[in-house]
Order: C-alpha cells, then structure tokens, then sequence
C-alpha cells in the first residue's frame, strides 16, 4: 500500500507538486484528473523515483521509498509516448524489465509470453517496433510495463496519443485487464470519461494541490467547489446567498429562491449553486413535486447530441443549459420552454475560496 | 513507522543516496566543459599553433633582405602573380558553383517531390562521388577524356586520327567537369532533403489564395528553400575555392589556384614565406565563407515544420514528368558514374599500338596490377608501391583511433544529455562555440594545414618532423568535422525517456548505458570510423605537402605514377586508383546502409 504524504516539488520559482496526500490500497485503481499543468505527471515521476521531493515522505507498506533508488522500486511506468526501444523488437523490450530482474532464460521468455498474450498481441514476438501502428504500441508498451508485475503501475495518459474509436476499445480492455489482474494502479488523464471508466477512487489536482477526492460518482454528484465542477462539465453555475428558514434551507440566487432540500447550512453563507443539466424535466400540467423549482425561459438554442438535445434557455440575463433524452418533442428554437428541477438537480457549493468541502455547522 | 533496513533521512534538500561521491566524481567527468576539453587541447596544439606558425613565417624576412617584415608581406600581395592566382581561384570557384547549382536544382527537385523506382539507389550512388579522393576522381576524367582516355581512343580509331582529338586535359573546361562531378551530390543532398521535408501545404494554401504556379514558386517556394539552397551553393564555393588534387591533375601547370601555389611555393620553390603569405589569405576567404555557412546551415537544419518525405512525394504521373524525370536521371548518372566506369574499365584494358588500321589488337590485361606488386628495377620508387598501400593502411586505422578518441567525447558534449532545464543557456553557448571551433580546420584547406604542420611542428617543444603520427595528426584534423557532425545526431537522438524507461524497469545506471545509449550510438560510432577511414585513405592535400619520398600513401603513390610518362606508368596509376576507388565505395555504401536519414548534414 503507498503512502504520499504531503510531497511537495518546486522547479525554479515554480511549484508544481504542492503538499499532496494521499493513500492506495493493495488491488486499488486511482485516477489523477486535472488540467494540463496540474502536476500529475510530476507525481508520477516523484513517485517513481525520476524526480527527488522538495518536501514530504513516500512510503510503501510503512517504509520510506524516498532512499531507494528508482530501478530498485518495483514500479512499473507507462509513458504517454510510449519509449519503446527502437533498437530491439517487441520480445526484448517486453522482457527488459524481467532480465533486469536477474530471472533465468525460459523464466523471462514465459513473462514475455504471458504479458503479449494478456495485450492480445500474441505472435508478435519478433516484429520490429518502429513497424507498428499507434494501438500496437501502446498495447506493447502496456506489456513491458506489467510482465515484471510490478507492485504498482502507473499509466500516464497512455490514451492521449489514439483516435477515438481506438481509445474507447482500448479503455475497455485496459480495465478489463487491470481488473483480472487485480492490480494496484494510478492512471493519470486529463480526460474525465477515461477516470470514470477505470478508476476506484479520483483525485482531481489543481495547480499542484488536490482540489477533490473521492469516488467518482461521489464527485461527479457533489463536487466540492466550481472548479471541480466546471472540470467534470457541469454548467449551470450561479452564485447565491444561503437563507435559513424553519428548518429548511434556501438558496437566494439571481433567479430566485432555490430549494436546497435538507442540507445543514449555515445562514448567510456564500454558496455557489449547481443546476444540472440533466436534470431537469419538463413541466407537466398539474405536477409540481415539493421542493421543485420552477423556471421559464427562452430556447436560444437547440442542437442534436446523438442521444440527447442540448436546449440553451435564455431566463432573464441569465444562459442556462439542459440536457434532454432524444426522444423527448421539445419546442422550436425561439419558443419558450417551462421546466422544474427537483431537489437533486440542485447541488450547493461553498463559494469559491473555501477549498475545504461544506462542513456541517450546528444551528446555534 | 517502521523503518526497516534502509537508513532514512527525510530533509528538504532532497534525497540521501548511499554512492554520492563517485555520482559526483562521474558527473563532472561528464560534464560538457570537460568532454570538450581534448578536442580543444588537440585543436590548440595541432590548429591554432600551426596557424601562428604560419603567420609568423609570412613575416620572415625573404632571402634577399631587402626591406622589413610588412614590406616582404606587401610584395608578395602586390604582385600581379599573387593578384592573377587570386582572380583565378575566385573564378573557377564561382563558375563551378553556378554550373553545379544548374545540375543539381533540378536534380534536388526531381528528388525531394516525386517517388520512383530506384530512388534509394540513385540517393546512394550520388553519395560515392564525395568521398572519391581527388587524384582518383581526376584519374577517372582522365581515363574517360585524357589523351589516352577513352573518347580520345574510340575517336582515334573511329577515324583513324594520328593524335588524340580532343584536348580535354589541362583545361578549364576539365577543372569545371570535375568539380560539377564533385559537388553535385552536395545540392542533390541538402537541397533535396530540406525541400522534401517542406510543408506542402504551404503553397497549396498560396493557390487557393489564388496565387498562380510561378507566382507560388517565387513568393512561397523560394524564399522557403533560399536559406538550403545559399548553403549549398556556400558549400561548393568552399570545395572548388580549396580545389587541390583536380586543379593539380587535370588543370596541369597551366592554371594556378592558391591552394596550387601554395603547394608549389613550399614544396618545389621552398619559399616558405610566400606560401604563408598566400596561407594566410586563402585562410582569410575561406574563414570568413565558413562563418557565413555554419550561420546559414543552422536555419536549414531547422525547417519550419518538418513533414515525413513520405508524405510530400508523390509519383510520376503524365508521360511528360516520366520523360523529364527519365533524361535528368539518366543525365546524372552520366555524369557522376561513366568517369568511375571508365577508370576501372581502363585499368584493365591495354590500348592498341599504333595508329589506323593494322594496330595492335587492344585486349584485357591485368599488367597494371601484377606491375603494382612488384617493383621494376626503371622505378625511381625506394619503395615498391605496394609499401605505399601498406603505410596507407596503418596511417588510417591511427587517424580513426584519434578521431574517435577526440571526437566521441566532443560530440558528447555537443549532444547535450537532453537533461532538462538547468544550465540549458550554458550548454547552448558552450556548444555553439566548440561547434564553430571544430568547423574551422573544415575551412583551412588541407595544403594550408600540412603547410602549418611543417612550419610549426619541425622545432622542439613538438618537434614530430620523423614522427610517424604526423600524417595522422593532420588526417584526423581534417576528419574530425565530418566525424562529429555525424556522430552528435546519433547521440541526440537518445531520448532521456528511453532512459527514463530502463530506469523504471529496473536497470542501474551502467545497465542503461549498456542496453539504450550503448547500441543506439554503436551505429553510428561505426559509421564515423569508416568515415574516418576512407577520409584519411584518398587525403592528398595535407600530405602531399607533409609525407616523406621514402614512405609515401597510395594517393601520392598515384600522383607520381600520373605525372611520369610511359603507358605502364599511366596504367598502374589507374590501376592503383580502381583499387582506392572500390575501397571507398565499399565504404561510402556500408555508411549509407548504416546511418539513419537526417536532414542534410554536413
């Protein structure tokens, strides 16, 4: 199990890594997710070894990795752009890692074996890997990386490099594999579908430090401030004042006094609202469910998502997007458009500022 | 926590490792001021000092003493010998250039945009003229256009002429041929690379602007491919300006260039004054024409957007561009193959005698070479010429021991270790300098050099006048460039992540050298050494002014063989440069088969 305790790394007046913590469990897969320039991959590099920490500790299993060196760690690293050695063939570079380990002729050319057939590249032993295409690399580099099955793989952005069609199928298989294998991982992407898919836990990172962590449905149902919630897509966000009142709290926002269910919250507190795009529902004659909201609006506009429509509704000053299924009739742009939001559509956020998420406060 | 076996000391300077003091001892070791350093003492003692040398023996009285220093200096520049050399020199050289620039553009484009069968092998065959030696590129002319060549025979017996017809050599037009045949390769190669690595986008962006064909050739195209083509063009001017072998050989003793006279001023008029003077200024040219270069060349070597040539080439459409593409192929391999072909032709072939019809049956023969190995009793030779093959040998394998002793080193320091950051600004300038440095001896002709080498090496403290490392000293000055050059893309090509990589996978330090740096730079130190080899084998300039009569290399071996008469003279000549000549093919070949393609490098 790795331990990262407040690791901190400065390049110049820079600081890109900025007291980050935090825990893995044997058999776990976490995802880093942030923005180009967050310091994921210098924590990988920290974590393996490429790099020395300005500040903080590295442990695994309750000991310091901070005085071994970065080939005796037993981690396994795959890069963005690969790094397979262009001057041996796929057998060599997928048994490099195993003939480092000292192990015996026939030991290494099972591993090799083991590992090609695990990437699905079986029979490709001997092929040269400046011939290969993009997907064939990636899938080669993957199987260099866990034939010394190493105690924790650390993938970094190893989709980026593919086109769509190839990155979906590859996503699935690299889950599949990671999950048969049970093994411990970190998976650095900027790509929020990618850390959905594979990931156990999520560390959102933000200029060095982390802005989130949790699970991803976890964050994606309440992220903790707007930058968070901007990252993972979520439109829709209004400033607000919190307002107390017989127990139930409200939110009051340029578009009027929003329920926010039974949430402890302090009065007067600066919060910033969240209506999500999903959720939203057209008003039907007659209902109105407790705790709902009511808005009214203008279709600026209107356009077709594959299995979607995406409605951007004009209320006041304000532009509000929503989502609804393709299936659903909704009105011609240029018409107006009535819809509620229940109580799940609306999620609150301590205003930018607060980093730390809402914490519950006593109501004197 | 439990700390377990590992000593640990968490402190925010970073990371206690155990082997801290040897790392350190290794890194300045490694450091590029101290990878540079032997080939900055070589350069110094072996460049510099000679240079001085000759500065200071240009202001040597002349034997005559009348007047002072400046005023021997004055009178040899003021004559209107010097000044008529001079003149000439800058004459051949610039006609030359203007004429290869003619063969070769078209040449450039033929090879940069389209793709045809026999690309690769044209793309190598263009190559073998460059590393010819001097004397055997003007022996092949020779055999082809001389007065007992091959076109002068045919014509001979064609029409039963009593001399030969065409006066071919100890001509301008012979000098031009051979310098056409030299240097061709050199536009083909920097001109062709750089322009198939061009976006073609770029002018496909002016047309739909509207721009019609020429419109898109002058505003877009050009101005793109000028820098390639003026370093080019810059590069030829430098090899025709420093001329020796061709000029010697086929302009006969006629035509004078500085390099020629120099030669002549030092060897047969031993006035060693004057060939400093004229020293110094062929040195002035051609500094300042390689200054010129080394600026130009770095912005041809770093196109705006490199583009694979696989995706800029396209393939011979219309019969139009076939027929094109067929006469420039076939006029190109006129050009640079027939005189080659003619010499190995001649070398085994014994002409008729006589004249018109009744002469003597002309047949096969392998005369010439059987003569090589034996040494008839009419030689003026000490040493039979298969001596000269020998000390030919054993001075370059020395030459490539030095080259790669000073120049891995050095192209080390070039290539920088790709560490990020840090001292990047200092490494730039370090590298710049020390580039510049080494592109110097490229500059100084070879005859300058050996004229450098006998001034300043013949008087203690380094007195290596009998010294057996003299030839090899100015070879591998004059091989170090080239060495460089093609070793620093190989080392830069070593990504740190590569590195990073091996690292990763649990490889120690001298592991990763073993099995990434070690194999990856193999390539291309074998590459270098035979570039050495065959640049030390056909070098004619620096020793024909330093060798001795009594140990003589093959290219002198064949430059006495030209320059007496008698066809069994003629021929062994031929014969012993058919023999340098596949040498240095085979060794031209295994560096194009060896080395990866990089963008005209030179």
């Amino acid at each position: 199990m790795l331990e990262v305790i407040a690791i901190t790394k400065r390049f110049g007046a820079h600081t890109a890594v900025d007291g980050v913590s935090f825990t893995l469990a044997g058999g776990e897969v976490l995802a880093l997710l942030g923005p180009s320039g967050s310091g994921k991959s210098t924590l990988l590099s920290l974590i393996a070894g490429l790099e020395a920490p300005d500040g903080g500790e590295l442990c695994w299993d309750g000991q310091s990795l901070l005085a071994t060196p970065t080939h005796q760690r037993g981690f396994g690293l795959m890069f963005q752009d690969y790094a397979l050695f262009p001057h041996k063939d796929v057998t060599a570079n997928v048994g490099f890692g195993l003939r480092m380990q000292g192990q015996a002729r026939a030991e290494v050319a099972s591993g090799v074996t083991w590992a090609l057939d695990l990437v699905g590249l079986a029979g490709f032993e001997h092929r040269d890997v400046n011939t290969l295409s993009g997907g064939e690399q990636q899938r080669v580099a993957l199987a260099r990386a866990l034939a010394p099955r190493p105690r924790l793989l650390m993938l970094d952005e190893p989709l980026g490099a593919l086109d769509r069609a190839l990155r979906e199928r590859l996503l699935d298989e690299l889950g599949a594999i990671l999950r048969r294998l049970r093994q411990t991982a970190i998976y650095v992407t900027h790509d929020q579908d990618e850390a959905f898919a594979l990931a156990d836990r999520l560390l959102v990172l933000r200029d060095g430090r982390v802005a989130q962590a949790g699970a991803p449905a976890e964050v994606y149902a309440a992220p903790a401030n707007r930058f968070v919630a901007e990252f993972l897509g979520l439109k829709n966000i209004l400033p607000g004042v919190v307002q107390r009142e017989a127990g139930r709290a409200t939110a009051q926002t340029a578009l009027g006094r929003l329920p926010l269910g039974q949430r402890d919250l302090q009065d007067g507190a600066a919060v910033e609202v969240v209506l999500r795009p999903d959720g939203a529902r057209l008003v039907e004659a007659g209902t109105n469910g407790a705790g709902s909201f009511k808005l009214e609006g203008k279709i600026v506009e209107k356009s077709f998502r594959g299995d979607h429509n995406q409605v951007l509704l004009a209320v006041g000053d304000h532009r509000l997007s929503f989502n609804f299924p393709a299936a659903q009739t909704l009105p011609a742009a240029g018409e107006s458009l009535s819809l509620t939001l229940g109580p799940a559509a609306i999620h609150v956020m301590p205003a930018a500022g607060a980093e730390t998420p809402t914490t519950v406060t006593p109501h004197a | 926590m439990d700390t377990g076996g590992t000593p640990i000391e968490t402190h925010p300077g970073g990371v206690v490792r155990g082997a801290d003091r040897p790392a350190r001892l290794v890194r300045l070791v490694t450091s590029p001021l101290a990878l540079a350093l032997p080939a900055a003492v070589y350069l110094g003692l072996f460049y510099f000092y000679p240079m001085a040398a000759i500065l200071q023996a240009s202001f040597a009285r002349a034997s005559g003493g009348a007047g002072g220093a400046g005023a021997a200096i004055v009178a040899v520049l003021e004559s209107s010998a010097t000044f008529k050399v001079i003149a000439f020199t800058f004459y051949e050289a610039t006609l030359s250039t203007l004429i290869t620039l003619a063969v070769g553009l078209p040449g450039a484009y033929l090879m940069a945009r389209y793709r045809f069968r026999g690309q690769g092998l044209l793309r190598a065959l263009t190559a073998v003229p460059f590393v010819l030696p001097t004397l055997v590129v003007a022996a092949g002319f020779n055999a082809l256009l001389g007065p007992q060549g091959w076109v002068n025979l045919g014509l001979m017996s064609v029409f039963g002429l009593p001399a030969p017809p065409i006066n071919f050599v100890n001509s301008l037009a012979a000098i031009l041929a051979a310098h056409v045949f030299y240097n061709t390769t050199i536009v083909l190669r920097l001109v062709g690379d750089f322009w198939s690595h061009l976006d073609p986008r770029l002018p496909a962006a002016a047309r739909v602007l509207g721009a019609s064909r020429w419109r898109t050739a002058g505003e877009v195209t050009l101005p793109l491919l000028t820098p390639a083509i003026a370093a080019a063009a810059l590069l030829v001017f430098i090899f025709d300006f420093t001329s020796f072998g061709v000029i010697l050989v086929l302009g006969g003793p006629t035509f004078a260039t500085l390099e020629t006279e120099i030669y002549r001023q030092t060897v047969y008029a031993f006035n060693l004054p004057t060939a400093a003077v004229l020293a110094l200024v062929q040195l002035g040219c051609t500094l300042g024409l390689t200054i010129v270069y080394t600026r130009l060349s770095r912005r041809v070597t770093v196109p705006q957007t490199l583009r694979a040539a696989s995706e800029t080439r396209r393939p011979l459409l219309c019969w139009r561009e076939r027929l094109g593409a067929g006469l420039l192929v076939t006029l190109l391999a006129v050009l640079l193959i027939t005189p080659m072909l003619a010499l190995a032709v001649r070398s085994v072939t014994q002409p008729g005698r006589g004249n018109g019809p009744g002469a003597a049956a002309s047949g096969f023969t392998v005369a010439y070479y059987q003569a090589l190995s034996t040494n008839p009793s009419n030689s003026i030779f000490l040493v039979p010429p298969q001596a000269a093959v020998g000390n030919s040998l054993l001075i370059a394998t020395t030459t490539v021991l030095l080259t790669l002793g000073f120049g891995l080193p050095t192209a080390w320091a070039l290539a920088g270790r790709g560490d990020a950051s840090r001292n990047n600004a200092d490494r730039r300038r370090l590298a710049d300098g020390l580039d510049a440095l080494l592109m110097l001896p490229l500059g100084t002709s070879a005859v300058t050099l050996g004229l450098g080498f006998i001034v300043a090496l013949n008087r203690p403290p380094l007195d290596l006048r009998a010294s057996p490392v003299l030839l090899p000293l100015a070879h591998t000055l004059v091989a170090l460039p080239f060495v460089v050059r093609s070793l620093v893309p190989a080392l830069r090509s070593i990504r740190p992540r590569l590195r990073q990589a091996a690292v990763v996978l649990g490889a120690s330090p001298a592991r990763v050298w073993r099995e990434v740096d070690l194999p990856l730079v193999g390539r291309a130190v074998l590459v270098a050494a035979t570039f050495a080899f065959t640049i030390s084998l056909g070098e004619f300039g620096a020793t024909a002014v330093i060798a001795r009569p009594e140990s003589p290399t093959v290219p002198m071996a064949i430059y006495r063989f030209l320059s007496l008469p008698g066809a069994l003279n003629y021929g062994q000549a031929l014969a012993l440069s058919t023999i340098l000549m596949l040498v240095c093919t085979a060794g031209i070949l295994a560096i194009e088969r060896l080395r990866v393609a990089d963008v005209g490098e030179f």
